[in-house]
């Protein structure tokens, strides 16, 4: 479902992604670790197409990220870093908003249930500036959720979120794995990374440091990846 | 409805929710028009004559100003929490979000515009109300021709580190024939003149008014785009 080959992001002269090579099958997630400033932001907004790549190519569905980023839009649903909320509209009016952007307008009932599958039935008409971050994340996530898409692409989905709030977004994970949806999930929680994906990948420097999948994929050599990947990032120059 | 419309609808009708909420926009720009009103009538003092002339400039002054504090709000809440990737990634054509913004923009410009004249006229103690259904279609053809070629080069601003000083640089000497067009036409307008007499400045205005609008539906995307 995804394919990336030789992905590169340049700004300026300094490299955020440099040559990165992925696949992700359609049913599966992939986890992507890594430290500060190791391009995992970067990865999601290429895949995106939130950003342009300097070099090398990818596809999401088939579908070129940068000559059919229209097509590619349709097929996923981005819950970033930053909510992409509007602090003076309710819940269930962003909800309303993006549905009518994406070119499928929700009715309101629907709205309210996916609301409701984030545990924010209670709080669809309040406005967002009133809401914990925690809360604003589900409705990040709700909003995901709305399009149907078939591709997620999750920055820190799990940051700010109560452990009621992680439980529904691991059930809706799982659920969206098996109805053959492919995902994306940028997080600094190895234990979530573990509980949610079929392949984790760790990013240093821009670079891939490292991958496990299948039977490799054990919180020990997950540990021993990170912080190996993490030496390297934060070693001196001058060590 | 039309995708395209249904669009532009979603993006008039949040545009001018937000605002309408925030409060913030609204009221600043009363209380800016409020000021230029005033400073004004202590620069010209109160002979009629005197501020009736000098009304096409105060006027217009006054709208692009606003305009401009206008157009900076409408881009400075797509920034608030990135919403600007949301529009980015909204598949189709992006002309729609231009038209619903650029109406939004022109709809709280207007709005302002009504008061101020009204106003003017109440506190200058000048009898323009005579002139009210002339000055309509000058005010509609002026503020979409400002607000069109402003949205875009707000859009263009959004993401720029030096957003408020190049907004004003890059658009205002673009916006010039518009102006200049407005301010005879408004002239004319509070003096009675005939159609006739000034149909070459509505040939200019509206000539502009339809190239910044099609100008602003076909080039947004690249705008917006990464």
């Amino acid at each position: 479902m995804i394919q990336i080959d030789g992905l590169t992001k340049l700004y300026g002269t300094q490299a955020a992604l440099r040559g990165v090579c992925l696949a992700v099958p359609a049913g599966s997630i992939l986890a992507v670790l890594g430290p500060n400033g190791s391009g995992k932001t970067t990865l999601v907004r290429l895949l995106a197409t939130l950003t342009r790549p300097s070099a090398g190519r990818g596809t999401v569905g088939g579908h070129d990220l940068v000559r059919e980023r229209d097509e590619v839009r349709r097929l996923i649903a981005l819950v970033a870093h930053e909510t992409q909320l509007y602090d003076d509209l309710s819940a269930a009016e962003n909800l309303a908003f993006t549905s009518v952007l994406g070119g499928s307008p929700v009715p309101g009932p629907r709205l309210r249930d996916v609301l409701a599958r984030v545990g924010l039935e209670a709080h669809a008409d309040t406005r967002v500036r009133a809401l914990s971050s925690g809360m604003r994340r589900r409705v990040a996530l709700a909003r995901a959720m709305l399009r149907a898409p078939r591709v997620l692409l999750l920055d820190e989905p799990f940051s700010g979120l109560d452990g009621d709030g992680v439980k529904r977004l691991d059930d809706y994970l799982h659920g969206f794995r098996a109805k053959g949806g492919a995902a994306v999930v940028v997080t600094h929680s190895l234990g979530r990374a573990l509980a949610v994906a079929d392949e984790v990948v760790v990013l240093s420097g821009g670079r891939l440091a490292g991958r496990l999948a299948g039977a490799d994929l054990t919180e020990a050599a997950l540990e021993r990846l990170y912080l190996a990947a993490s030496e390297t990032e934060w070693r001196p120059s001058c060590a | 409805m039309a995708p395209f419309l249904r669009v532009t609808w979603a993006v008039f009708r949040k545009d001018l929710t937000v605002e309408r909420r925030a409060k913030e926009g609204i009221n600043g720009l009363a209380f800016f028009a409020l000021l230029l009103l005033f400073l004004f009538y202590f620069t010209l003092g109160p002979d009629g004559e005197r501020l009736r002339a000098a009304l096409p400039g105060l006027f217009w002054l006054t709208f692009v100003l606003a305009g401009l504090l206008g157009l900076g709000r409408t881009f400075a809440l797509e920034r608030e929490n990135a919403c600007i990737d949301g529009l980015v990634l909204a598949p189709g054509d992006k002309g729609a979000i231009y038209l619903g913004k650029l109406l939004a923009v022109s709809l709280v410009m207007l709005a302002m515009e009504a008061v101020f004249v009204a106003a003017t006229g109440f506190f200058y103690n000048l009898d323009i109300w005579a002139a009210v259904p002339r000055l309509v279609p000058v005010g509609l053809a002026g503020t979409v021709g400002f607000a069109a070629v402003g949205t875009l080069f707000a859009a263009m601003t959004a993401q720029l580190r030096a957003r408020e000083l190049l907004l004003p640089v890059l658009l205002l000497p673009l916006a010039v024939p518009v102006l200049i067009a407005a301010v005879r036409l408004t002239e004319v307008a509070l003096a009675g003149g005939s159609a006739e007499s000034s149909a070459g400045w509505w040939r200019l205005l509206l000539g502009f008014d339809v190239v910044f609008l099609t100008a602003g539906l076909l080039t947004f995307e690249f705008v917006l785009e990464p």
